[in-house]
């Protein structure tokens, strides 16, 4: 269950951290933390404000510099890596950051062209048209969001466009900070629906920052637990549960994480199409969270 | 590495099929000539595809869409992810056709002309709001923002003193310089102490702060007041109920307002030493003979021209500042934006104004 524990080569590994250390100044946030992502899972990682989740995702994908240890993804070694050399990982995956990061002189639309455009130039404009098109819709955008300046968008509103862009090269490793952060529950669940079918359609391998107890029982598959500076623990929610570590059983066991437990089994006694129908009509109902916060201009 | 992505026609050309990796990295010029097919196939045929993508599947739809034709042979994963794209394809609504160059010229003209005019008419409105809220901190003196008041004195008046010290000292120099040149031809040198008082005093000294206040403060007003504008921190305050004219704006005008003069005098101060020491050191003209110069041809009426004008051009740059900085609206691009428009407002106003002050002050006989 523990990391260490696990054998190495049981499966396709697609990150490996291994005695990663992160400081800053003379704070420690990381030390010797050890992590492995397998193909084709949803690994969700938890942990306190502060506890360096989005550090150690920084560190994974190289934006951040750590002080000593080892970052492996897809096999390839990424710190001390130019950019240059790293760009052909970089094309296979895909980043969510927290507040969507779209770059705000571009449409939605052309926020999602730019990494089609940056690795395939020689891709038609009417095709990257309809590339950014389906992709807006697809994330549950209405088709119009994407002639869109990121300005006229909501919050929830970004997060999607930011996931289209995240998708646009049809990664094979997805990494989502905070995903469903200020969304309502509506789209919350809307939008774990999207991440766990893409995952089955394309075979994604998603690295999920979240505190959202909803989604770690609805779609991951293992969670990775940061407390005491290294991942604690890592397995499915119920090995979690067997464990005696004070802040698991508080966060897992806690009101708010007995009734997503609640919610999750109830969720798995009904049909799940159903579920999904229930959820677009609702969303349909509602406008969907599509409504900007303020006019433009 | 799989395979490129291709496709062949099958059964007399009855059947598209598609073979090889429908991913958008092994595209190559497959949707080019999938624009060129010009047979109608009946069905399409995608058993012989390893690997298909998003955008394989966008492919294979589009054909299916147009021609209303099957696809066949997709195994469970295609069938998914196909159904997913078709659902994601909706009637796009095309952006607005693009004007005719020679209409959108005239357009932006006409656009530019009336940006101005709403412009001017916010900068004179902003300048009454900011008078409203003066005369009311001033009747209750209790809120007055000291702390912000006193910092913003030290930002746009004490940290700029060493920028403008040199500036001024060096324009000194080369006024001196220049006009020596000059004036030699005539035999008449020692008139560059004429040329070096009267220019300081009443023009350059002024005129020359204001464009670096202009940039130092100015722009620093807009791109501050700007980013707090989007970060909603304006926002918060105005709940919290602090006005933002009061916590803001005011400090950096009055501040602005008091400096100027200082600044202007201190300017031309330095000014008539750079050029004193000019004609010390090149026309041989001893620093007693400068002064006492100085003292005969330049009337008290040029110090007082240029103290006049220094508070309203301080005025001026300090409500361009904050006014361009309120604008701020929606992202990062615009507080460059308003921050250019500050500084340049801010100097056009300035250098128009001082030509209504030079015919001004000739008319009332300072001369």
């Amino acid at each position: 269950m523990s990391s260490s524990r696990q054998a190495p080569g049981a499966h396709d590994v697609v990150i490996c951290v291994r005695g990663l250390t992160n400081r800053f100044g003379d704070q420690l946030v990381h030390e010797n933390l050890d992590l492995d992502l397998h193909r084709g899972e949803i690994l969700g990682v938890v942990g306190g404000s502060g506890t360096g989740k989005s550090v150690l995702m920084r560190s994974i994908i190289g934006l951040q510099t750590p002080e000593s240890g080892e970052v492996q993804v897809f096999g390839e070694p990424m710190i001390g890596r130019e950019d240059i050399d790293a760009r052909n990982i970089r094309a296979r995956w895909g980043v969510l950051f927290q507040g969507g990061a779209l770059f705000s002189t571009l449409t939605v639309g052309e926020n999602v062209q730019v990494p089609i455009r940056e690795y395939f130039p020689h891709i038609e404009q009417a095709l990257l048209d309809e590339i950014a098109a389906y992709k807006v819709t697809m994330t549950g955008l209405p088709p119009e969001a994407g002639h869109k300046f990121p300005s006229e968008l909501s919050g929830g509103m970004k997060k999607r466009a930011g996931l289209a862009r995240s998708l646009a090269l049809d990664p094979e490793l997805l990494f989502l900070d905070e995903p469903t952060a200020g969304l309502d529950p509506i789209g919350a669940a809307a939008f774990d629906d999207l991440i766990k079918s893409l995952k089955e359609t394309l075979g994604l391998t998603v690295f999920l920052i979240t505190h959202d107890l909803d989604t770690l029982h609805a779609i991951c598959d293992r969670v990775a637990v940061l407390a005491d500076k290294h991942v604690v623990a890592v397995g499915t929610i119920p090995e979690l549960l067997a464990l005696d570590h004070p802040w698991i059983q508080e966060y897992f066991n806690g009101p708010r994480g007995r009734a997503a437990q609640d919610a999750a089994d109830r969720e798995s006694n009904t049909d799940p199409i159903e579920t999904m129908k229930r959820r677009r009509a609702a969303l349909e109902s509602a406008g969907g969270d599509t409504a900007p916060d303020k006019d433009a201009g | 590495m799989s395979a490129p992505a291709d496709f062949d026609l099958a059964d007399n050309g009855k059947t598209l099929r598609f073979s090889g990796s429908l991913i958008l990295a092994r595209l190559g010029n497959l949707p080019q000539h999938l624009d060129d097919l010009e047979a109608s196939p009946d069905r399409i045929d995608i058993a012989p595809v390893e690997r298909m993508d998003t955008v394989g599947a966008w492919l294979i739809h589009r054909i299916a869409r147009d021609h209303d034709i099957p696809v066949e042979g997709a195994d469970e994963d295609q069938a998914h992810l196909l159904k997913q794209i078709a659902a994601a394809d909706q009637p796009l609504k095309e952006p607005p056709a693009a004007v005719p160059s020679f209409q959108r010229v005239l357009n932006q003209m006409g656009e530019a002309t009336i940006r101005a005019g709403v412009t001017l008419i916010g900068l004179v409105g902003f300048f009454g709001a900011v008078l409203i809220d003066l005369f009311a901190v001033l009747r209750h003196p209790g809120r007055i923002r000291w702390n912000a008041l006193v910092r913003q004195f030290e930002v746009v008046g004490v940290d700029a003193l060493g920028i403008i010290g040199l500036m001024s000292f060096l324009i000194g120099i080369v006024i001196a310089q220049q006009g020596a040149i000059q004036l030699r031809q005539f035999g008449a040198e020692v008139f560059t102490i004429n040329l070096v008082g009267r220019l300081t005093l009443r023009e350059l000294g002024v005129l020359m702060t204001a464009i670096m206040v202009a940039g130092r403060s100015g722009s620093a007003f807009a791109a501050q007041i700007g980013s707090m504008k989007l970060a909603e921190e304006v926002d918060a305050m105005r709940t919290i109920g602090v006005s933002p004219m009061e916590a803001l704006v005011l400090p950096r005008v009055v501040a602005a307002f008091c400096m100027m003069p200082m600044l202007s005098f201190y300017a031309a101060m330095v000014g008539l030493v750079g050029g004193g020491l000019f004609c010390w050191f090149s026309l041989d003209i001893p620093p007693i003979t400068f002064v006492s110069r100085i003292r005969e041809v330049v009337p008290i009426t040029d110090l007082w021209q240029g103290l006049l004008k220094a508070p309203v051009f301080g005025l001026i740059i300090a409500i361009a500042g904050c006014f361009q900085g309120m604008q701020v609206e929606g992202n990062a691009e615009a507080v460059g934006l308003r921050t250019t428009a500050a500084v340049v407002q801010s100097i056009f106003l300035v250098i128009v104004l001082d030509a209504f002050f030079a015919v001004f002050f000739a008319s009332i006989g300072w001369i």
